[in-house]
């Protein structure tokens, strides 16, 4: 058993359906404290139906099973979904009384000190998806859900910002779980990647330090019935 | 002798915005109204307008002046203004919150909606009978109508505002987790912005048309007032005052408006901006 058992993310025998398909089927899955564990899986196989369930954001979809996460969930969306007439200081503390401060500290830890009084409109996407992380952040996480948050962004912004995420999940240390399309920000990041085919979790590896990445990727993308590599 | 430096024929692109309206004129709004002004002067200047028919401008000015200087205009300008500011005052706020009541739960839209799509559907001045032999004929009725006749372009314009404001920012304050008043706030409210001031410009025209109305039942003050004793004595420069002003008033309300639009909006940047 782990240590802390309360925080302790555990879905059982989720299923969810839309009219008579079953998107998700009795899946399990666990994360344990502080981990980093990426999602793959095939356009439409169920990923975000997987994250908005573990967000609570699906009351309206048909399905049973249990969802048992931490009291503090942080979602990041793939748009960054900033409120375009609030500040930007103002959407990182939305909802939070007097975390002005915090507030900055959260928005100078991605790099935008500085910006507070912009409007969302006047900044680019990769510094709007910057700010929708600060709000995330700032709130202490104990899970961190975030859905191909860096999805449209460029190569390079990709790349900047998967570094900046993990510097700041080694700061904060959420569990993390990250849906995204693309293997090689799946292994770069995570400490685990699960892969979601047929409503079930299909395959799972682990990236422990010294592990060849080259044979993981290829499983990986086996997995995801990509052959020929 | 000078030297003229042959530059190299580096043809820039001119940095237009092509499908934009282009910079902003200062006042813009008044270059309409200042061409048909001359286009008026000039018909009178030349004879080729009736002063029987329509009085030139500069007589119209004058009778101005002399209603200025007798108090009589300020005095009905100001019991119109007063019936408007007070029409505005309860329509606005009683619209506002129908919209938000009907806007943000099904019972609410359920109860409210219908009515004020049937007010809508019923011309205002077939009411204005009913409204007369509830409330007589003094200032209760003149205010109530155009409270009425606010209360509508309030309602549906902040109502279509907030049921248009994106789901995804609900998702996000239920994510989140906003109370329901911060979520009204800072989601709802000025989401719903765009929405209500846009129907606030037509509610400032509108309480000007029902003033009019209003005031040409039995009223001892007013500009319909006013008008309506020059038309028994034939006085057009008279009417003409009136009616500049109810133009200049709703011109001016409109214009107000459309100012607080710029600064509440600031926050969009829009084809118009
Ligand atoms: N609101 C909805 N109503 C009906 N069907 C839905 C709804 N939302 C999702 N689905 C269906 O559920 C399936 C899974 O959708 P989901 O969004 O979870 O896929 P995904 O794995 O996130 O795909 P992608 O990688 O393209 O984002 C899809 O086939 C989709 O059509
Ligand atoms: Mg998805």
């Amino acid at each position: 058993m782990a240590t802390d058992v309360g925080e302790l993310i555990r879905v059982q025998a989720l299923t969810r359906r839309y009219g008579s398909r079953t998107i998700l089927d009795r899946l399990d899955l666990e994360i344990a404290p502080g981990e980093f564990v990426a999602l793959l899986g095939q356009s439409g196989s169920g990923k975000s139906t997987l994250l908005r369930a573990m967000a609570g954001l699906d009351g309206d979809v048909a399905g049973d099973g249990s969802v048992e996460v931490p009291g503090q969930v942080s979602v990041v969306f793939q748009d960054a979904r900033l409120l375009p007439w609030q500040r930007v200081l103002d959407n990182v503390v939305l909802g939070l009384d007097g975390a002005a401060e915090r507030g900055r500290e959260s928005l100078s830890e991605v790099g935008l000190a500085g910006r507070e009084r912009a409007w969302p409109n006047e900044l680019s996407g990769g510094e709007q998806q910057r700010v929708a992380l600060a709000r995330s952040l700032v709130r202490e996480p104990r899970l961190l859900l975030a859905d191909e948050p860096f999805g449209a962004l460029d190569a390079l912004t990709r790349l900047k910002m998967h570094a900046l995420l993990r510097r700041l999940v080694e700061q904060h240390r959420p569990a993390v779980l990250l849906v995204t399309h693309d293997v090689d920000e799946a292994i770069a990041l995570a400490d685990r990647v699960l892969v979601l085919d047929h409503g079930r979790i299909a395959a799972e590896q682990r990236l422990d330090a010294g592990r060849d990445t080259t044979e993981i990727r290829a499983a990986l993308l086996r997995a995801l019935g990509v052959t020929g590599e | 002798m000078t030297l003229v430096a042959s530059r190299p024929a580096v043809t820039t692109r001119p940095r237009t915005h092509r499908l934009r309206p282009g910079a902003r004129i200062r006042f813009g709004f008044l270059v309409g109204p200042f061409l048909l002004l001359a286009l008026w002067a000039a018909a009178s200047a030349s004879g080729l307008l009736d002063p029987r028919f329509l009085s030139a401008p500069w007589t119209v000015i004058g009778t101005a002046a002399e209603l200025i200087e007798s108090g009589r205009l300020q005095e009905n300008l100001l019991a119109s203004v007063q019936r408007v500011a007070l029409g505005l005052a309860i329509g606005v706020p009683l619209g506002t919150l129908l919209a938000l009541v009907s806007g943000m739960s099904r019972w609410g839209e359920a109860v409210i909606d219908g009515p004020i799509q049937i007010k809508r559907a019923v011309p205002s001045l077939a009411l204005m009978p009913l409204l007369i032999l509830w409330l007589g004929i003094g200032e209760v009725m003149k205010v109530t109508v155009i409270a009425v006749g606010v209360l509508v372009p309030i309602y549906i314009h902040t109502h279509n505002g907030l049921r248009t404001i994106d789901s995804r920012y609900v998702e996000l304050a239920e994510t989140v987790g906003l109370r329901r008043g911060t979520f009204i706030r800072k989601v709802v409210l000025p989401g719903a912005l765009p929405g209500f001031l846009l129907g606030m410009r037509f509610a400032v025209t509108t309480a000007w048309l029902f003033l009019v109305v209003a005031e040409l039942i039995n009223s001892t003050t007013g500009i319909g007032y006013m008008m309506d004793l020059a038309r028994t004595y034939g006085q057009t420069e008279v009417i003409l005052v009136g009616i500049v002003l109810y133009g200049l008033l709703g011109l001016f309300s409109d214009a107000a408006v459309r100012l607080v639009e710029r600064r509440a909006l600031s926050w969009r940047r829009t084809l118009a901006s």
